[in-house]
Order: C-alpha cells, then sequence, then structure tokens
C-alpha cells in the first residue's frame, strides 16, 4: 500500500559493484518507503539477485560507488549479522543446508539475536515454542520440520516455506524475496505468497524479485521496475508487469531507444 | 575461505605452563639396561622383568608402522627419556598430605582438584604426573564396594595375581612397535578391578600430565570387569607447550567378563604444536577392549582434539556370544595437526553387535582420516555391524579421508556402512549471519550439532566440556 508521506525504509543512490573485477550493478537508484510492495523484473544476468545480496551484505560483492542507506543508516558500513538484526531479511534464491542443526534451535537463536540486538529479552524454549507454534500457520507447516535439521532433505517448496517462516518470526523492516517463486508449483507458490502478504503492513516494506509475472498475481506490488544491465531501466506501476509479460524484456529496451 | 570471520584470534592453548619441580630422571636412551633400571626403580616383582624384556626383544625386531596418513620427521628413540618422575620426599605416600604441594597446586590449575574438600564428588582421579601416578582419589570408599582404583605401580605389588594374568591379556606385548615398546617401558597408569556384580557407584578418571619437556610417556591402564558388573571410566590429558614433540605411546587394556560392561570415555587435549606445526605431542596410542564374556560390553566414546599427530584405534574383540562393542569418536583437527584414528570391531562369537560412529572435523591445513576394520570371523553367526563416518571441512585447505575395511567370513553377517562428507562453507555462514547469527556463534552451532550423536555418550559433566573445548580449538578457523 501507498502511504503518503510515510518512513523511508531504503533509499540506494547510484550503486556501483563488482565481483571478482566484473562490474555487475552500474548505478542502480531506488527508494522504497514503508507499507510498499516493490517488484524488481528483469531478464537472467541483470544484476537483480547481486542487488538483493548486496543489500545484505555478501563477502564476495564489492561495492565500488553509491550509497544505501537503511533507515537513516549507512546499510553499506554494517557487517551482514548487523544488517539481519537491525530488520534486513533475504529470503534466498537457493537456501542452504545445515546437517545436524535443528530448524528450531536455528530459529531460536535467529530470533533471539535479534531480540538481544533490540534489548529485548531473549525467549527460552518454552515462550519461543508459543510464537513459533502461531507462524507456523502463516505457512501451513507441519510441526514436524521444526525438529528436523535447518532445510535438509527439503523439497524446493518447503524450503522456500521454511524462508517465510523465518521472516515471520524475525518481523523484518525490510523483506526481500529473491526469486522466491522459481521451482515453485502452484500451490506452495499461493502459500509462499499468501504468507508474505499476511506478514506486509503498514510498518515493513517488501522488494519481491522475480523474473515471471506469474507471482505478482499473488503478490500484488505497488511499484515495479526493470532491471538490465545492472540498472533500473524503467519503472511504473502493476500494469507493466503484464506488459512486459506480453511483449517480453526487449520491447523495454527498444522503448527506451527510441525515446534516446 | 575468506571474508566472513576475519582475524578471530587463536585462543592459547591455557594448559600450557611447566611446573618446576625436581625430577628423578635417568638419560635418554632405550636398551636392556634401561629396561632392567625401570624394573629396579619401580621395585617390581621377576614376572614383570620377563614381560619387560620380552616386550624389548621383540621392540627390537620391529619397525615402526608407516601405513598411517601421517607425516613426521623419523623419532630417535635413543633420545627420549623412557622414566621422569617427580621427587618424592618419601618412597611411598600414605596420604594425600606427603604429596608435593607444587603437584597438587599443578593438577588444581589444571581443574582436577585431588585434595579432600575441592574434589569432584562423584568422580574418582588417579592423577599421572609424567611417568608415575600422584594420587588417586576416594580410594577406601571404593574399596568398601571391593572396587580396586589405584595406579598400576601399585597393583603391581598389592595384585600381583591380577595383573600377571591380565596384563598383555589384550594386547600381547609383540601386538604393534609402539604397544612393544610400551610394554617395555611403561611407568605408571591405572589400575582398575570390579569385583562379581558391583556396579561402580561412581565415574572413574585418569587425568594425564606431561611435564618433562624430552621425556615420553608411556602408560599403562588395565581395567577389568568380573560377572555382571558396570564401569564408566574417563580420561583427561594435557601437556605444556614445547617447540619440540613429545612421545606418548599408551596402552589400554580392558577385559569384560559375562553380563559386564566398561564404557570408557576419552577426551583427549594433549598440547597441538603452533599453528606452524612446531612441537606438540605425537600420541601413539594402542587401546583394546575384550569382550570376552556373554552379553559383555564395551563402549569406547573419544573426543579427540590435541596432538601433533594422532595415531589411535580403540577396538573391540567380541569374543562371548552377544556381546557388544561400541566406538563413537569426535576427532578434531586444526592447523598443521595430522590424526589417523578409528576402531577395529572383531567379531569371533555369534550374535555379536557393533556400531562405529565417526565424527572428523578439519579445519585449517590439518589431515584427518578415519580408518576402521569390522571383520566378522567364521562362526560369528549372525553378527552385525553399522558404521557411519562423517567428515566436516572447514575452509578450503583441510584434508578429510576415510579408509574403512570390511572383512566378512560368515554369510549371515550384516555389515552397514554409511559416510558423508560436508562442508562450512561460506554459504552457509552468510546464510547463518543472514539469520543475525555471528560467525563464531554459527561455527559452535553446526559442530554441535555435528557432533551430537557422540557427546550424547559422554559422562554429562564432560559432555558440556568437550562441547566447549572444541568451540574454543575452533576459535579462528573460520575468516
Amino acid at each position: 500500500m501507498i502511504i503518503d508521506n510515510s518512513e523511508v525504509i531504503l533509499s540506494v543512490r547510484d550503486l556501483t559493484a563488482e565481483i571478482d573485477g566484473n562490474q555487475i550493478l552500474k548505478g542502480l537508484t531506488l527508494e522504497i518507503k514503508a507499507g510498499e510492495i516493490h517488484a524488481i523484473m528483469g531478464p537472467n544476468g541483470s544484476g537483480k539477485s547481486t542487488f538483493s545480496k548486496i543489500l545484505a551484505g555478501h563477502p564476495a560483492y564489492t561495492v565500488t560507488g553509491g550509497e544505501v542507506i537503511f533507515k537513516g543508516k549507512n546499510l553499506l558500513e554494517l557487517e551482514p549479522e548487523e544488517r539481519a538484526r537491525e530488520g534486513v531479511f533475504l529470503a534466498f534464491q537457493y537456501p542452504v543446508e545445515i546437517p545436524g542443526v535443528s530448524n528450531t534451535d536455528f530459529l531460536r537463536a535467529s530470533c533471539n539475536a535479534r531480540r538481544k540486538h533490540h534489548g529485548l529479552p531473549e525467549l527460552d524454549a518454552f515462550d519461543f515454542e508459543d510464537l513459533i507454534q502461531e507462524k507456523l500457520q502463516i505457512v501451513q507447516m507441519d510441526p514436524s520440520f521444526l525438529s528436523r535439521s535447518v532445510n535438509q532433505g527439503f523439497s524446493g517448496g518447503e524450503k522456500k516455506r521454511n524462508e517465510i517462516l523465518q521472516m515471520a518470526i524475525l518481523e523484518p523492516k525490510l523483506g526481500i524475496l529473491d526469486e522466491t517463486d522459481s521451482g515453485l508449483d502452484i500451490d506452495a507458490l499461493k502459500i509462499v505468497a499468501n504468507g508474505v502478504n499476511q506478514l506486509s503492513n503498514a510498518e515493513n516494506a517488501m522488494l519481491v524479485i522475480t523474473h515471471y509475472q506469474r507471482l505478482l498475481n499473488y503478490i500484488v506490488p505497488d511499484f515495479i521496475h526493470v532491471m538490465e544491465g545492472g540498472r533500473i531501466l524503467t519503472s511504473g506501476t502493476k500494469e507493466l508487469a503484464l506488459e512486459l509479460e506480453a511483449r517480453g524484456y526487449d520491447w523495454v529496451k527498444e522503448e527506451l531507444a527510441v525515446g534516446v | 575461505m575468506s571474508t566472513t570471520a576475519k582475524n578471530l584470534v587463536n585462543q592459547p592453548y591455557k594448559y600450557g605452563f611447566v611446573t618446576q619441580i625436581e625430577s628423578d630422571t635417568i638419560p635418554p636412551g632405550l636398551s636392556e639396561d634401561v629396561v632392567r633400571l625401570i624394573w629396579a626403580k619401580k621395585n617390581e616383582p621377576e614376572f614383570m622383568l620377563d614381560f619387560r624384556l620380552k616386550a624389548y626383544r621383540k621392540w627390537q625386531a620391529m619397525t615402526e608402522p608407516n601405513w598411517a596418513a601421517v607425516k613426521y620427521p623419523p623419532i630417535d628413540y635413543q633420545k627420549i627419556i623412557c622414566y621422569s618422575a617427580p621427587k618424592q620426599k618419601k618412597a611411598k605416600l600414605n596420604s594425600l598430605e606427603e604429596v608435593d604441594p607444587t603437584l597438587l597446586e599443578t593438577f588444581e590449575k589444571l581443574g582436577i582438584p585431588l585434595s579432600e574438600q575441592k574434589r569432584l564428588s562423584n568422580v574418582a582421579v588417579d592423577a599421572v604426573f609424567d611417568s608415575v601416578s600422584i594420587a588417586t582419589t576416594f580410594r577406601e570408599k571404593l574399596a568398601k564396594e571391593g572396587v580396586i582404583f589405584c595406579s598400576i605401580s601399585e597393583a603391581v605389588h598389592e595384585y600381583p595375581e591380577l595383573v600377571q594374568k591380565y596384563l598383555g591379556s589384550v594386547v600381547p606385548t609383540g601386538d604393534n612397535f609402539y604397544a612393544a615398546l610400551n610394554s617395555a617401558v611403561f611407568s605408571d597408569g591405572s589400575f582398575v578391578y570390579i569385583p562379581k556384580g558391583v556396579h561402580c557407584p561412581m565415574e572413574l578418571s585418569t587425568y594425564f600430565r606431561i611435564n618433562n619437556g624430552e621425556s615420553g610417556q608411556f602408560e599403562r591402564t588395565l581395567i577389568i570387569a568380573e560377572e555382571g558388573s558396570y564401569v564408566s571410566y574417563l580420561e583427561g590429558c594435557t601437556a605444556p607447550m614445547f617447540d619440540t614433540n613429545q612421545l606418548h605411546a599408551a596402552v589400554v587394556e580392558l577385559v569384560a567378563l559375562d553380563n559386564a560392561e566398561i564404557k570408557y570415555s576419552t577426551v583427549q587435549n594433549w598440547y597441538a604444536g603452533d599453528e606452524k606445526g612446531k612441537g606438540g605431542i605425537y600420541n601413539f596410542v594402542t587401546k583394546r577392549g575384550l569382550c570376552q564374556g556373554v552379553n559383555s560390553k564395551i563402549s569406547w566414546t573419544q573426543v579427540e582434539t590435541g596432538s601433533a599427530i594422532t595415531w589411535k584405534y580403540p577396538s573391540c574383540v567380541l569374543i562371548g556370544d552377544n556381546s557388544v562393542g561400541e566406538f563413537y569418536s569426535v576427532a578434531l583437527t586444526n592447523n598443521a595437526q595430522q590424526a589417523d584414528t578409528g576402531t577395529k570391531m572383531i567379531h569371533i562369537g555369534k550374535n555379536t553387535r557393533s556400531t562405529i560412529i565417526s565424527k572428523g572435523i578439519s579445519a585449517g591445513r590439518s589431515e584427518n582420516s578415519y580408518r576402521g576394520l569390522v571383520k566378522i570371523g567364521p562362526n560369528a553367526e549372525g553378527a552385525r555391524n553399522y558404521s557411519q563416518c562423517d567428515s566436516m571441512l572447514i575452509g578450503d585447505n583441510a584434508r578429510a579421508n576415510t579408509f574403512p575395511y570390511i572383512q566378512v567370513q560368515n554369510p549371515n553377517g550384516k555389515v552397514e556402512h554409511e559416510a558423508s562428507t560436508s562442508k562450512i562453507g561460506e554459504d552457509q555462514l552468510f546464510y547463518l549471519a543472514q539469520r543475525g547469527i555471528s560467525a563464531e556463534d554459527a561455527v559452535s552451532m553446526m559442530i554441535s550439532g555435528f557432533c551430537k550423536d557422540v557427546f550424547s555418550q559422554l559422562p554429562m559433566e564432560f559432555a558440556v566440556e568437550a562441547d566447549r573445548l572444541l568451540s574454543l580449538k575452533l576459535e579462528g578457523s573460520v575468516g
């Protein structure tokens, strides 16, 4: 939802970044306010996933220019774990498996790391159990998931639901979904989208990164940005997604070429 | 592995101090005269001289084994001091009050208080300093139950018939190079005897401390569990930091008779050398248990974190029908450490069962190998084994190997082997960091999870200690 004069959650200006000497982001500018859902679309290799990893602080990428302000703070100065505790959440495209660590222990450690950072008392096993039972319903997950090792042996859909469960527990200010729809069947897609919609509110913001328009049937964005060659080519409302779906990404490039 | 958690400082080895104490030390070198000298110093009965000399002659004819996946410069056995004992004012100590206070302080500093007021309430401790046993706590209390817990030197004098019957019965004098060496020159160690039907009322524990920089430590442990008895025994070890390597060649023999159970746990934290691989203990140990009686059970649990080199295969020989052997192991190597460790499960009796759970963790540029033999003999009808060997790599320069040997001579035998290799990689650390979890916490969480099947086998007090120890050892290994 678009709210007048709401707080700016994320402000990105002329961001450039590289990996192993290859420039991936070439001057990206974007502003996201509380209450809004933004979608970034674009062809493979356009830099959308890189952008999400840079926001989360992935060590493999080097920021070479520009600025990223998150809730008034310079995000680029913070370590990945500090960004997370401040409220940046990345739902991974390929969540990793962590053998031997139970989902519950992981979720509680994560929840308490954030609570500690904000000066809140840590939750004991009993309080956490109550919290998690409530959150499980958002993603319609079976409680047996909790005792299994993190993501180990999970199907693609289960992994993605586990990501949304984590988002539900951590209540981030900015939820970034990196191609969360990839590899999901329609039922899992609906559950995941429904979870995101339930978690979206006037205090937080969502950034949905996707290759296909399909997800945006279920998570309706307030703004859509088309990314290509490491920058945002054009922005618009949800109708833009339909046009992209019908006409492909090349059309945007041609349109812009004509405009120049 | 590069940037995630840079410059976490390596935790210094906090047991690395040297105790200044006057020692009764024999000159370096090994010969028949040295064997006789040790025998004479210990004032042992005649049968011990035979035992030692027989072993020495076998050792002379043997060569050092070279099949393990470890590398080290040749050891000059003529430079090793085979016997070093702190000087005591009296030859025979009657009570703890007569022990040199410096020694009591040393053990207290290591977290092993021996004095009446401070000692652990439910664990009896035998404290071994260089070549001799300093003190054994709770002896009187244990004696009431008929349990004998004393140093092996005392046992040689006080229970010669038991020693003569069982010493070398599980690990013969000529079993292997290091066992033969140990049999020739061993100086002390622990002796445990649990009489028929007795459930030992407390944990028994030996704490080994090497203090002398040039001395080898050759200790000998013998545990006998009579019919229907039970004992849980724990061994701990530390050593000062020296630039040179010290040799530790121990032999442990366990005998379980009908329906008896022995649980043997080790938390090994010998000095591992510095991060460049200078110094540290060479830990060449022979440990073997004999499940001689029907329905007997021997369970080895080891947490190996120290030593420059570990060469160690705690084994079970399952002779009694329905007897059970277990091996639970966590072996952690960091920096330049090398470990070649595992077990042997020899099934001889019918319906014998064995379980092997091995967890190897390699960090730094260390090398960690699991080597295990499961042998099912021709008469071992219905024998079963389950083995699980998991390796975890931290960083890009560590190595893990698994060498399973399986020999089945009975068509009804059943052997299962599972193995896995996982890695604590940049991806996992980033994933956990993205959830607000620091690199240190992330590693310790993953390691605890990886090891929990083994830690759950340790006595409670030591499980927590072991968990903490691993985290300390790994500090600085990510990043």
